[in-house]
C-alpha cells in the first residue's frame, strides 16, 4: 500500500470499524451458541468454535492483511499450519489410540 | 582471480575499520555477523570440550565403579562435595553428568557451533549480503545463548546439582527429583530455546532477503541450502517444547499437575497433587522437537560435507537439485516421525505404523543426500587434505549411524532395542564421528579464511587418524553391548545384572560384554589424546600458521572466497553480482578449473 | 554499510526485511500456543467424566475484554494508517488508545485473577467440604463467605448447583487441607493461569513496545518517516497476533 491520502484516510477508517463491527458481532454469536438449549454438549463446542475461526478468519485476512499479502508469507505460513495440524492432529491420536484397559 | 588483486590495497584499510569501536563493541558487545559466528565457536568448542570431559568422568566409574576418577577426583571432592566423597562418582552425580552431558552436546555445543557458528559466519557471506537481516537480534541470540549456558553451569554447583533425569528429563520422574537442578535446566532451556528462535528467525530473513543480485534460489550453495532448512525446523519444532519447559517449570514451581499423573505415588506416598496430568503430554511435546533437532543437528553438517567435497573433487556436485530436494524432503518429514521415540509407552498399532512409515520414508532422502556425495567423488581429482579426510569419513560413519537406526524404527525390532547401549551407539554414530567431522572439516575448510592462515596439515592428520580409530573403538563395542541386553544410564556399568553379580542366571550379562567398558575407557582416553593436537594446531595457527597464498587459497566457487582475507566489516568490496551456480568447477573452455560465481560471463 | 531492504520492499519477494522478519516469529508463536492448546485438548479429552469444571469464569467480563481487546487492533491498525497518511498527531492519538485499552485488558485480567485466588476449598478432618470466598483467615480460624457441599463433583458445575452465599467458620484445628484456585487447583486451573497468564505476558511485551513506539521511539518519525511506518505496522502485526490468541483462549476456557 502506497502513501494514504487524507480521505483515503477517512474512507480507511470506516472500513476499520466494519470490520470491528463484524468482529464483535461474531463475538457475540460465539457467547450465544454457547447458551445454546442443545443437549449434546460436543455440538455446543464445535459451534462455539466455529464462531471463533470466522472470528479469527476476520482479524487473520483484514487486520493482518493476509487478504493480500505475498507468496513469501503464504509460504511460511502454509508450512506452519501443516506443523501445527500435525503436532495436534497426531498427539491427540495417539492419545486416542492407546489400547483400552 | 579478481579477489587477489582487490584485496591487497584496500587490506588494510578495512582492517582498521574495526577498531573505531573500541574493545569492547568490537569483541564483545559486537553486531558483526562475522564476530558473532566467531563468539559463537570459541563457546561452543569450550562446551564441547567440557561435555566431553563429563564423558570421560562417567565412562571411568562406567568401568571401574565405585573406583576415585583419577586426576580430577579430589578436585570434585573439593568443589561439589558430598556427591563425589573421595573423589567417587555417586550414583546422583552420574546421573547429572549425564544428563548435563547429553544438554550440553546438543543444545551447547553442536546446534550452536553448527547453526549459530557456520550459519553467522557463512551464510551471509555466501549470499553475497554485508551483515544478517538483523544485526542487533544477532547479537542478543547469542547472549542468550551465553546468558543459557551459564546458567546450566551454575546448576552444577547449587544444593543438590545439576539435572538429573537425563537430557529427555521426562516428566514425572523430572519433576519429582527433590532438588533444584530440573528448575536451573528447565530456565536455561528457556534462555537457549528463545536464542535459536531469534537466531532463526535471523538466518532464514536474511537467506530470503539478503541474496545478492543474480543469486537465485537454485544457485544457492548447498550449505546455504542446509541451513535454511535446519532454521526452519529450529522456528518451528522448539517453541512446542518451550510450552513444555514452561509446563514443567509450572509443574515444579506452581504446583500444577500438567505431567502428573492422578494417584502419582513418590517414595512409596501418594503425592500431594492434584493429578490428572499426562506423562505422555510431555513426551510429545518434547519429542516434536527433539526429533526434528537430529535433523537440525546433521543437515548443516551435509551442507559443510557437500562443500568441501565439491571444492576438493575439483567437479560440481553430483545431483545438486536431488541435495535441495532432499534436504527441504527431510525438513518437511522430520516433523512427522517423532513418536517413534516412544513405541514402548503402549502405544496403539495405528498410530505405531503410521510413525514406522514416516520414518522409513525419512530415510530414503538422507539416503538421496548420501549417494549424491557419494557419486560426486567419482571420477574427481580428489585432493587429500585434512578437510577433505574429515569429509571423505564422514560419509561411511554417517552411513553406519543411519543404517543402525532403522532397527530403532521399527516398533518390533525397537522393543528389544530400547533403551540399551544399542541406542547410544547409534546416534552418537550420527553425531559424533558424523556431525562433529563435518564441524571439523569445516573449521580446517574456513580457518584460512577467517584467520588468513592455515592448520597445520600434519597435525591435522594426526588429529583425523586418531580421532576416527578411537571413535569407532568407542561407538562400536557398544552396539554389541547393547544388543546383548544391556540398558544406558546405568551408573555402575550395569555390572548389577551381570555374572559377575548374579552367578547362574540365565540372561545375566556376560563378563565379555561388561568387560568392553573397559575397552571402550582406554578408547575414550585415546580419544582426549587425539583432540589435543587439535586444540595446540587451532591456537598456535591463528598467530604462527603458514600464511595463505591468496584470497581463495583452496581454489573455490562460492562467495566467500572472493572476499578479502580476512573479511572486512560489510564482507565485499563492492556488492557482488552472481552469474552462474555454486559448484562450477572444471568447466570446459575456461583456463582455470574453477569459476566463481561472481565472474561475469564470457 | 547500510542493510538492503529494511524499508523499501526487496522487488522480487515484495517484502521488507522486519515484515519477513515479524511473520517467522508469528510462525513459531503459532507453535508455541499449538503447544499450548495441544495439551489442553489433550489434558481434557483423558480426563475423567465431571471432572471438567464449566462455567468457573466470568463469562461477562470475558467478552468485555475479547471486545477491548478487538477494539485495541483496531486503532494499531487506524495508527498505522494515519502514519501512511502523515498525521503525526492522530497517530499518537491511536497509540495512546491502544495502550490504554491494552491497561484496562491487563486490569480486568488481574481482577479475574484475584477472584480466583480468594477463592478457596477448604477439606476438614471430618471428610466435609466448604467452598467459597476467604474473608479472613489467622492462625485459628478461616472465614469463608460460601457453603458446604456434598461433594467435589458438585463444584464443578455451578449452573447445575448454584452456590450459596453464607458465612461459615471454620476452626484450623479442623482443617484437613485449605487449597485456593490457583493454578495447583486442577488441570482447568492450571491450564487457565498457564494459557491466559502466557498471553498476559505477550500483551505486556506488546504494550512495551508500543509505549516504546508512542513515547521516546517515535523521534524517528522526523528522520525517516518510512521506517517509523514500517515499525508501527511490525508492532500491530504482533498484536494483532495476541488478539487472534485470545479468540481462541477465550471459547475455550469461558464458553466451553
Amino acid at each position: 500500500m502506497s502513501d494514504l491520502k487524507p480521505e483515503a484516510f477517512a474512507d480507511y477508517a470506516r472500513r476499520c470499524w466494519l470490520v470491528f463491527g463484524a468482529v464483535a458481532c461474531t463475538t457475540f454469536l460465539m457467547v450465544g451458541a454457547s447458551y445454546a438449549p442443545i443437549g449434546n454438549r460436543t455440538v455446543v463446542i464445535g459451534l462455539v468454535l466455529a464462531a471463533a475461526v470466522v472470528n479469527a478468519g476476520l482479524v487473520g485476512a483484514f487486520l493482518m492483511h493476509l487478504l493480500s499479502e505475498r507468496k513469501t508469507i503464504y509460504t511460511v505460513l502454509a508450512f506452519t499450519a501443516v506443523f501445527f495440524v500435525g503436532l495436534m492432529g497426531l498427539s491427540i491420536w495417539a492419545q486416542f489410540d492407546h489400547p483400552k484397559f | 582471480m579478481q579477489a587477489e588483486t582487490q584485496s591487497a590495497p584496500h587490506h588494510t584499510a578495512h582492517q582498521a575499520h574495526p577498531d573505531d569501536l573500541g574493545f569492547w563493541r568490537t569483541y564483545v558487545f559486537s553486531i558483526d555477523h562475522k564476530v558473532i559466528g566467531v563468539q559463537y565457536a570459541i563457546t561452543a568448542l569450550t562446551f564441547l570440550l567440557f561435555g566431553f570431559f563429563l564423558m570421560l568422568m562417567m565412562r571411568w566409574q562406567i568401568a571401574r565403579p565405585g573406583e576415585p576418577i583419577p586426576i580430577v577426583g579430589s578436585l570434585l571432592a573439593a568443589v561439589l562435595g558430598d556427591v563425589a566423597a573421595n573423589g567417587v562418582m555417586s550414583p546422583d552425580l552420574y546421573n547429572s553428568f549425564g544428563a548435563m552431558h547429553g544438554t550440553i552436546m546438543v543444545f551447547l555445543a553442536i546446534v550452536p557451533l553448527a547453526v549459530g557458528a557456520f550459519g553467522n559466519y557463512l551464510v551471509p557471506i555466501q549470499i553475497g549480503a554485508n551483515d544478517m537481516a538483523f544485526p542487533k537480534l544477532n547479537m542478543m541470540s547469542y547472549q542468550l545463548y551465553f546468558l543459557g549456558g551459564v546458567i546450566m553451569l551454575t546448576s552444577f554447583f547449587i544444593p543438590g546439582g545439576a539435572a538429573q533425569a537425563g537430557w529427555t528429563s521426562y516428566s514425572p520422574l523430572a519433576t519429582s527429583i527433590p532438588t533444584d537442578g530440573q528448575t536451573f535446566w528447565l530456565i536455561g532451556m528457556v534462555f537457549l530455546i528463545t536464542s535459536s528462535l531469534l537466531g532463526s528467525v535471523n538466518i532464514i530473513t536474511t537467506i530470503i532477503q539478503l541474496r545478492a543480485p543474480g543469486l537465485t534460489w537454485m544457485r544457492l550453495p548447498f550449505h546455504v541450502w542446509a541451513q535454511f532448512t535446519a532454521s526452519f525446523l529450529l522456528l518451528l519444532a522448539f517453541p512446542p517444547l518451550e510450552t513444555a519447559g514452561i509446563l514443567q517449570l509450572m509443574d515444579k514451581l506452581a504446583g500444577t499437575s500438567f505431567f502428573l499423573p492422578t494417584g502419582l505415588a513418590i517414595g512409596g506416598k501418594l503425592a500431594d497433587v492434584s493429578g490428572g496430568g499426562s506423562p505422555l503430554l510431555w513426551q510429545h511435546l518434547f519429542w516434536f522437537l527433539a526429533h526434528p533437532e537430529v535433523y537440525v543437528l546433521i543437515l548443516p553438517a551435509m551442507g559443510i560435507i557437500a562443500e568441501v567435497i565439491a571444492c576438493n573433487t575439483r567437479k560440481p556436485l553430483w545431483g545438486y537439485r536431488s541435495l535441495v530436494y532432499s534436504a527441504l524432503m527431510i525438513g518437511f518429514i522430520s516433523f512427522l516421525v517423532w513418536a517413534h521415540h516412544m513405541y514402548l509407552t503402549g502405544m496403539g498399532t495405528k498410530i505405531a505404523t503410521f510413525f514406522q512409515t514416516t520414518t522409513m520414508i525419512i530415510s530414503i532422502p538422507s539416503v538421496i543426500i548420501l549417494t549424491c556425495l557419494l557419486i560426486s567423488l567419482w571420477g574427481g581429482s580428489i585432493r587429500f587434505n585434512t578437510p577433505m579426510l574429515f569429509a571423505l569419513a564422514f560419509l561411511p560413519m554417517f552411513g553406519i549411524g543411519g543404517l543402525t537406526g532403522l532397527p530403532l524404527g521399527f516398533s518390533a525390532s525397537d522393543i528389544h532395542l530400547h533403551d540399551t547401549y544399542y541406542v547410544i551407539g547409534h546416534f552418537h554414530y550420527v553425531v559424533a564421528p558424523g556431525t562433529i567431522f563435518a564441524l571439523f572439516a569445516g573449521i580446517y575448510f574456513w580457518f584460512p579464511k577467517i584467520t588468513g592462515r592455515h592448520m597445520s596439515e600434519y597435525w591435522g592428520r594426526v588429529h583425523f587418524w586418531g580421532s576416527l580409530l578411537f571413535m569407532n573403538l568407542i561407538f562400536m563395542p557398544m552396539f554389541i553391548q547393547g544388543m546383548a541386553g544391556m540398558l544406558r544410564r546405568m551408573s555402575d556399568g550395569a555390572v548389577q545384572y551381570s555374572e559377575l553379580r548374579v552367578e547362574g542366571v540365565t540372561g545375566t550379562l556376560s563378563s565379555t560384554i561388561i568387560g568392553l567398558n573397559q575397552f571402550i575407557l582406554w578408547a575414550a582416553a585415546g580419544l582426549l589424546l587425539a583432540q589435543i593436537p587439535f586444540i595446540i594446531n587451532f591456537f598456535w595457527s591463528i598467530r604462527h600458521g603458514q600464511k595463505v597464498a591468496s584470497d581463495n587459497p583452496w581454489e573455490a566457487t562460492t562467495l566467500e572466497w572472493q572476499t578479502p582475507t580476512p573479511p572486512p566489516h560489510g564482507n565485499f568490496l563492492r556488492p557482488p553480482q552472481v552469474y552462474r551456480g555454486p559448484y562450477e568447477y572444471s568447466v570446459p573452455g575456461y583456463p582455470k578449473d574453477f569459476v566463481p560465481q561472481d565472474q561475469p560471463p564470457g | 554499510m547500510d542493510i538492503p531492504y529494511t524499508v523499501q520492499p526487496r522487488p522480487d519477494t515484495g517484502v521488507y526485511n522486519a515484515k519477513v522478519g515479524m511473520w517467522l516469529f508469528l510462525a513459531s508463536e503459532v507453535m508455541l500456543f499449538g503447544g499450548l492448546f495441544s495439551a489442553y485438548i489433550l489434558l481434557r479429552v483423558s480426563a475423567p467424566p465431571d471432572t471438567w469444571p464449566q462455567g468457573w469464569l466470568s463469562v461477562p467480563l470475558g467478552t468485555l475484554n475479547t471486545l477491548i481487546l478487538a477494539l485495541s487492533a483496531i486503532t494499531t491498525l487506524m495508527a498505522w494508517a494515519a502514519c501512511k497518511a502523515r498525521m503525526f498527531d492522530r497517530y499518537k492519538v491511536y497509540q495512546g488508545v491502544t495502550l490504554l485499552l491494552a491497561l484496562v485488558f491487563l486490569s480486568i485480567k488481574a481482577y479475574e485473577y484475584r477472584d480466583k485466588l480468594t477463592h478457596y476449598t477448604v477439606t476438614l478432618k471430618d471428610g466435609r467440604i466448604a467452598d467459597g470466598h476467604l474473608v479472613s483467615r489467622d492462625d485459628t480460624t478461616v472465614v469463608l463467605d460460601g457453603q458446604f457441599v456434598e461433594s467435589r463433583a458438585h463444584l464443578m458445575n455451578p449452573k447445575r448447583h448454584p452456590a450459596k452465599h453464607e458465612e461459615i467458620r471454620i476452626s484450623m484445628d479442623e482443617v484437613k487441607r485449605l487449597q485456593n484456585y490457583g493454578p495447583a487447583y486442577n488441570t482447568f486451573t492450571a491450564l487457565y493461569f498457564t494459557m491466559s497468564g502466557l498471553h498476559a505476558l505477550h500483551i505486556l511485551g506488546g504494550m512495551l513496545v508500543f509505549a516504546y513506539l508512542w513515547g521516546p521511539g517515535s523521534r524517528m518519525w522526523k528522520t525517516d518517516p518510512a521506517r517509523f511506518t514500517n515499525r508501527v505496522e511490525i508492532a500491530g502485526l504482533f498484536w494483532h497476533f495476541v488478539d487472534l490468541v485470545w479468540i481462541f483462549l477465550f471459547p475455550v476456557l469461558y464458553l466451553t
